[in-house]
């Protein structure tokens, strides 16, 4: 399942109407560590739909929302609710483990 | 469900896949455990997956990216039919053969998967500098991987701290985008090779801090600076500076199998006539048992050795 792409212009407007909590990742081709967790949020966001939404930010292209949100490492994961942080994750992790970070978020 | 195979290879850095290379073609249809999704060198790829450019791996005229290398070694596993599986090695029971193996955070009675020989090629992480602020800042300008980390630095003044190609390699990757960078080593010059030292000191946005060592890293929100101290005279300064990278070294990932394999004083698996350990199935190949060379062609090296070890070791016992 391809994720949703968030950009600059749509990210306030997506995140801020989300109906659940959201997970976006911010992410830029170069980053391997990115390229091995992108699997596991497909994952992620089919078997957590309903109850977790999952989306890409490519802070290559959309430098304005990762400097607004401080992101100076990928992967970072935010968990959004209701359009506010809620949960910060930094660097790629099995999906055992971003689960556990999660649950009491969700 | 525990799975009967002839080999498993753990770890899949240059020593892992080209054991496998050689065991699929050998017909042992390996089992490799790639290891799990992490941002430091402890990944599916190993270490080559956080450089940019190899020079030195023999056949690339013009350099190859080192996910690119991996992502080669990989395909060519595949093709070969090795069975290649995201995922780690976390409890192992090593006393004889077969040798029991358990995967994830799976610790039940039985286990995942039951080899006739295993090979070890698990590699090494970077050492952390373990001090004070180091935790709490990583990801807000401390980094464990220049190449995804980068970019967030254009226009600003960082540091790398150690002396070793590691370093050298991650200073110079990052001059493409820090204004500055300052390479903090505790000796008086560097263990990197010649060529990598000419290029850092040619360039023009690389200066050096001799004899210092990192204290702490200093921020509240985000990296503002390091403490340091001048090992020669004892006296304590700080660098300004917003982002950190650590490249002071590895040590190798031999938790899985310490108490029962032989390490050496460093943790390093101790091996013997080719590539065998202290118990007799268990081969070990690369950095986790390399404290000298720690190269992508010598893994790569010793990786085939140890599937031929392997091979050979399974052929003698099978029953005539």
């Amino acid at each position: 399942m391809a994720l949703q792409q968030l950009t600059d212009d749509t990210f306030n407007e997506v995140v801020g109407t989300a109906e659940t909590p959201m997970l976006v990742d911010f992410w830029a081709e170069w980053c391997g560590p990115c390229k091995q967790i992108a699997p596991v949020l497909e994952e992620l966001a089919v078997e957590q739909a309903g109850r977790l939404q999952v989306a890409k930010l490519n802070v290559d292209e959309n430098l304005k929302v990762a400097q607004q949100f401080s992101v100076m490492s990928i992967p970072t994961l935010i968990l959004f609710k209701g359009g506010e942080p809620v949960a910060r994750l930094v660097g790629a992790k099995p999906k055992g483990a971003l689960l556990q970070e999660l649950a009491g978020y969700l | 469900m525990t799975e009967r195979v002839a080999l498993t290879i753990v770890g899949s850095g240059p020593a892992g896949l080209t054991a496998a290379i050689y065991a699929a073609r050998a017909q042992l249809a390996p089992v490799v455990l790639e290891g799990e999704p992490s941002s430091t060198s402890d990944q599916p790829g190993g270490q080559l997956m956080l450089t940019t450019d190899v020079e030195n791996y023999p056949g690339f005229v013009d350099a190859i990216l080192g996910p690119d290398l991996m992502g080669r070694m990989r395909g060519q596993a595949l093709r070969f039919g090795a069975d290649l599986r995201v995922a780690r090695a976390c409890r192992a029971e090593l006393a004889s053969s077969p040798f029991s193996l358990w995967l994830g955070s799976h610790d039940g009675p039985e286990p995942d998967i039951v080899a006739d020989a295993v090979i070890l090629a698990s590699g090494a992480r970077a050492i952390p500098l373990a001090v004070p602020g180091e935790a709490r800042l990583l990801g807000h300008g401390l980094s464990t991987c220049a190449t995804c980390d980068g970019f967030f630095f254009r226009g600003q003044e960082i540091c790398v701290v150690g002396g070793g190609d590691s370093a050298i390699e991650e200073a110079l990757f990052l001059t493409r985008f820090a204004t500055s960078v300052t390479i903090i080593h505790r000796r008086d010059q560097l263990r990197a090779s010649r060529i990598m030292q000419q290029r850092a000191f040619a360039h023009e946005r690389i200066s050096f801090r001799w004899n210092t060592v990192v204290t702490e890293i200093l921020g509240d929100e985000s990296v503002s600076g390091v403490a340091l101290t001048d090992t020669v005279t004892g006296a304590t300064s700080t660098l300004p500076v917003t982002g950190v990278f650590v490249a002071i070294g590895h040590e190798p990932n031999t938790a899985l199998v310490k108490g029962q394999v032989e390490l050496d004083e460093g943790g390093y698996v101790v091996t013997h006539d080719g590539t065998q350990t202290s118990v007799e199935g268990v081969f070990a190949a690369g950095d986790v048992q390399d404290r000298t060379y720690r190269q992508a062609v010598t893994s790569a090296g010793s990786g085939c050795m140890a599937a031929i070890d392997a091979e050979r070791w399974l052929e003698s016992r099978a029953p005539h």
